[in-house]
Formats: C-alpha cells, structure tokens, sequence
C-alpha cells in the first residue's frame, strides 16, 4: 500500500518536472500579462499544431505553424487568472502556464456606504467600501491609494486616504452636526464613486407644550395644545411626521392623541379638564408636564 | 364478526337518530346559520319566542320579515334597522355573520318584558358582541320587540382639508450595480419585553420603538431556547402590535407561547423585522376619555374620535397596562367594530384579566386604522 502511493506520488513529480520541460522546449509563454493587453507565443519546432488557451471561463483555440509566432489581439484575455497553454502537434502535447493580472490603473470603483440614512453627531456611524477594478472587472490587487471624502451641508468636510489591500480599501467616518444629504465620494486616480448619506435630525430636546382655550365655538370647551418646535440636541429641526403623544390626565380619566409634527410642530385639542395634567413625549423622550386650571 | 356487525348497525341507527334530532329540535346557533332557519322559527307567544325570532331573522339577514316584526317600525325605516346592524359605512360589522346569540330576561308583566339580547357576530379577526336590552310588549296574542334603533351619525357633506406628510419609496431597480445604494431599512428598537407564565403557557410582552424618521412596517418573532440551547417554540406577534410605526411611535407587542412553561425557558431570541413602506400620518385618531375599569369585568373604555377627514373602517385599539413601578404588566387588544367617522366618538372597550386588572396603575392605548380607500 505504502509502495503503491510512493510510485503515484513519484510518477507526478517526475510529469510535472516533464511538464516544466515540454513548456521550455516547445512553447515559449510570457510568465504575466496585464488583462486585456496584445501579446505573442513562440512555439518552436516545425509542422501544423493547434495552440489552446485556457483560463477562468474563457478558451482560445488557434491553429499555428511551429515554429512562428502566434500574436494574440488587445482584448482577446480580459480575465485576470491562471492560464493554461496545451499545444497539441501531430504525435506530441506541448504545455505551460501563465498568469494574466489586472491593469494596474483602476477603471471602476464599486463604492458601498452604509447606512444611507443615520443620524447626526454619530462617531464611525457611516462606513465606506470600495472594491477596485479595472476596464474589464478584474479586481485590482496591488496596493492603490484611495480618498474618502464627506462633504456635509455646513462646515468643512472629512478626508481620509487609505491603502487598498487585496483591491479593497475602507473606511469609517463620523456623521456632521447638521442634517441633511452628505456626499461621501471614494476617489482613485480620476476614477471615483458618489454615495448620498442622509444624515437626519437625531432625538427630540427638550420638547415643551403649551395650551390654550379653543377659540372654535364647539361641544364642551376644547384646549389647543401646540409643541414649541421640536429640535434634537444639535439644533435641527425633527423631521415631519414624527409622532407626537400628548396625554392628558383628569379625575382618573385619562385621553391621549399621537399626532404628527408638521412643520416643526405637533398640534392637537383635547378636552378641557380643570387640574388636567398634560404632558407631551416622542419616542421615549419625555418632554414636560403642565397643569390645567385648578382642582 | 358477528359483533362487528352489530356496532356497524348501531353506529348507523344512532346517526340516523341524531340527524332526526338535529332536523326537528335544531339548536338556535344552527337555525341562525341555517339559510331556511324561517321554517323553524316558533310563534311568538311568548317575549322569549319573539325576541329569538327576530334573533333568527338577523341571523339570516331577511330584514325585511325582522323589520315587519317589530313593534316600533314607526319610529324609523328598514334601511335604518339594517344599516344599525350592519354599519353605514364599511365596517367589521358590514361583513360579519351571526354566529349565535344569548336571551336574559330582566323583568317581565303581562303585557310587557325586558330582555337583554347578546348577538355574537363572527368577523376575520375573531367574535364581538353587539348587545341590545330589548322592550317587548304585547299586541293581542303576539309578542313584538321594540328595536332600540341606533342611528350611526352622518357625516354633512363638507370638504376637509388635510395636509398631513406622505411617504412614498422608490427601491433600487434590478438593473443598478450590486454596489448601488438601496434606501436603508427603518431603525427599529425593542425597548422593553417581559415574559410572564400565564395558565395557558407563556406570554412575551414588549415595547418596539421606530426610531427612525421614516415609516415602517414591523413584526416581532422570538423564539424561546433551552437550557441546552434547543429551540422550544418560535412564534410571531401576529395581530397583537400596531404594524406599522411612524417615526418615533411605540407599539406594544404580545407573542402567545401555548402549553409551555416558563420554568421549560433558558433564554429568549427577539426578532423585530422591519421594513420601508409606503405610508401616511393620516388620519389622526385621539383616544378620549381612557378609563380603567376594575373587577368584576375589568376593563379600559374610551372613545376614538377621528380628526381627519377620512372615514376610518376598521380601527384597532391596543391597550399597554403598567404597574406602579412601570413594569409593563400586559397588553390587550379590541378592534372596533363601527366605522370611525370625522369628529365622531366610538367607544372601545380593552378586556383585562382579573388578577392583572389588580396591579394596573397607569396605561397606553394605541389605535391603528384600515381604510379602504387607502393603502394604510
């Protein structure tokens, strides 16, 4: 048994040292090739073969005269990867190998930024990927440097410049102070890559109400209850929509209205309970409390 | 095999009995969901016969022979018997059926009864009971029920502005670049969740915050672990959460383990799911006059008014009850069975248990609403 795997593993080595010498004697092959790019096979000997070219999905097949050089067009090998040339002549087989790279100068860049919408004033809350690749998709693995940019809507912008490592480079970067839409761009060489980040207002400060009688004539006197504008702690405006809860407590009862801010405020009625106590809340920040008349 | 034989023809001649039975001495469930339930109907001499009649002919939905029977058809019309029953507006009640009913009778003379009439209509997403006290007076040798009419109030015609926010959302197409951005999903949060060992198994209740400055609709899954890690059970929220949030609301949650036991529970897996959805801030639905009912019949009662101009079909209300340290103590639920009409009050009334109704201090209802002509 142990003789058997001896002898198998004997009988590879000997047809790989053959193989490295089928590839001197017989074909001549570039050792890399930037993707895309011409280049040219030198076969040796004399006679009619068959050249192929196999790669990561791709396979070329040329008929050559021996001896003369095969020339291969730009574009004919757009796939970076180990490839694999068979020569096939008349009685024998010729074999090598070869190794196409990705361009070095960067084409396109796949940018991937999370989240596309977060809060402001949030430390690493948005983070930035860039994939490098070159005219035709090949990843480009040698260390390339890339900018990241964030240009909030006020003040001056982030940059950081980063080192790709096997054709991908990141990065983490601080959300501004102001709400808005922020343009973070990954930029190589002159190719880059835009991504808009919304960074909207975070939770509500000090949220304060007031009230007053209805002036509308209706059934029972109504109190018009109205938020100051509801800013977060960083002085922006909350957005539209978000909901407001005011509720208002009297004589063991108790009502209560979820209204949504519009333009900057959250507006309601409710009924008019003398010693009422009324408070506001969004989310789960409180805001405060009045009293209603006297008990 | 002579035995055999025997309970063959027994099984035979008992269901062949039983069928009899059924037919001649029907139960007044089957007559209200039997469509020629008319046939069987007694004569209504008595105030308990007259009161089942007109039972059955609800339940049939033949309001023209129920409206006939009525002792007070002057006071209003069939359309207005009808559209008491089954809503002005769509509604749950618009497409419920009767599934059975209960008579008590409160007091009675001879010539007149009092009777209280508990219709149970079944609708998709469970039973509501519609009770009547009813007013039965004799006219010669009959019994008729005066009907107490409610009137569902019209709305006048009138043009209401409302200019409340809409989201609407544009997802990435399938022909962008695997590294476009696509628009983020709402940031939801569990803000509090409890387990509690009721009778009939384990119950989870819990807050979800959108903490988001976009709508979105959310679910809750948790799945209950072992001690040696092996799932138990894993169940959703289904109904029991208002399902879509819009920025910054809370919504209670309350996930049903049955025929578990606490004691069975190592650790417990939360899910909350969220996702971007299409929606509107109206309309607004204040819940007036919340009050805590206590035992016997716990409960908490208010009304939803609807301050927007639409019609509101189907509202749920869910209820979140605190103890006095705010410990959510449990979450209840109702959906009302009238359309919410513009400035219109409807009661609700939540359903506590009685050994939780002891410890409530203070609670949270919520509303959420259907309507037809919108996607909310």
């Amino acid at each position: 048994m142990k003789f058997r795997f001896s002898s198998l593993l004997v009988g590879l080595v000997l047809a790989v040292v053959q193989l490295a010498l089928a590839q001197t004697s017989a074909l001549r092959l570039p050792r890399t090739i930037e993707a895309g790019s011409k280049f040219s096979i030198q076969s040796s000997g004399s006679g009619k073969g068959i050249l192929y070219i196999v790669g990561p999905g791709q396979v070329l097949r040329r008929n050559i005269q021996l001896g003369e050089t095969t020339f291969f067009a730009p574009g004919d090998l757009p796939n970076a990867g180990h490839y694999l040339a068979v020569l096939v002549k008349e009685s024998s087989t010729d074999t090598g190998a070869f190794d196409i790279t990705a361009a070095s100068q960067p084409a396109t860049l796949s940018f991937l930024a999370k989240p596309s919408r977060l809060p402001v004033d949030l430390h690493d809350g948005i983070s930035g990927v860039v994939y490098i690749f070159d005219t035709f998709h090949n990843l480009v693995l040698q260390p390339t440097q890339v900018s990241f940019q964030l240009s909030g809507v006020a003040g001056a912008g982030q940059i950081q410049t980063v080192t790709s490592h096997d054709g991908i480079a990141w990065t983490k970067m601080n959300s501004g102070a102001k709400e808005g839409a922020a343009q973070f761009i990954a930029r190589t060489g002159n190719v880059s890559g835009i991504r808009m980040i919304q960074q909207v207002p975070g939770d509500p400060c000090s949220l304060r109400i007031n009230a007053r009688l209805s002036s509308q004539p209706s059934s029972g006197q109504r109190l018009k209850l109205e938020t100051d504008p509801v800013r977060d702690c960083s002085g922006n405006a909350v957005p539209d929509g978000t909901i407001v809860t005011f509720t208002e407590s009297y004589n063991g009862g108790e009502s209560t209205v979820d209204v949504p801010v519009k333009q900057g405020v959250a507006r309601t009625e409710m009924p008019a309970y003398n010693g009422a106590r009324i408070s506001v809340a969004t989310g789960v920040v409180m805001g405060n409390e009045i009293r209603w008349g006297k008990e | 095999m002579i035995t055999g034989r025997l309970l063959a023809v027994g099984i035979a001649v008992t269901t062949v009995a039983l069928i009899a039975i059924g037919t001649l001495w029907p139960a007044p469930s089957a007559i209200a969901m039997a469509g020629s339930g008319a046939n069987l109907l007694h004569p209504s001499s008595t105030p308990q016969a007259a009161v089942e009649n007109l039972a059955h002919e609800i339940g049939q939905q033949a309001w023209e022979t129920a409206y006939s029977s009525l002792a007070n058809k002057n006071e209003f019309s069939q359309d207005d018997f009808k559209r008491d029953l089954t809503g002005s507006y769509s509604s749950l009640r618009t497409y419920a059926a009767l599934n059975n009913f209960d008579l008590r009778p409160l007091h009675a003379t001879a010539d007149e009864a009092q009777i209280q009439l508990k219709l149970h209509w079944s609708t998709v997403v469970g039973m509501f009971v519609d009770t009547r006290e009813l007013h039965v007076v004799r006219t010669g040798d009959r019994w008729e029920v005066a009907w107490p009419i409610v009137k569902e109030p019209r709305v006048p015609p009138q043009v209401i502005a409302v200019n409340y926010l809409r989201w609407d959302v544009i997802y990435r197409g399938p022909e962008d670049d695997w590294g476009t951005q696509d628009v983020e999903a709402p940031h939801v949060r569990i803000v509090d969740m409890h387990p509690v060992e009721r009778s009939d198994g384990v119950i989870l209740l819990g807050e979800l915050l959108n903490e988001d400055v976009v709508p979105a609709f959310v679910s809750v899954k948790a799945t209950l672990l072992a001690k040696n890690g092996a799932v138990i059970a894993s169940e959703g929220s289904f109904d029991k959460i208002c399902h879509t949030l819009l920025p910054k609301q809370v919504t209670p949650f309350l996930i049903a383990f049955h025929n578990i036991e606490l004691s069975q529970v190592d650790s417990v897996h939360m899910e909350p799911s969220s996702s971007l959805i299409a929606a509107s801030a109206d309309p607004v639905i204040e819940i007036e006059d919340q009050k805590l009912n206590p035992a016997p019949g716990a409960s908490l009662t208010g009304k939803l008014v609807n301050q927007s101009g639409q019609v509101v079909n189907v509202a749920h209300v869910l209820g979140t009850f605190y103890d006095n340290a705010g410990q959510l103590l449990w979450v209840s639920d109702q959906y009302v069975d009238r359309a919410l009409l513009p400035e219109t009050p409807v009661s609700f009334a939540i359903s506590i248990p009685p050994d939780i109704a002891r410890k409530v201090s203070t609670e949270r209802a919520v509303a959420t609403t259907y309507s037809s002509d919108r996607f909310q």
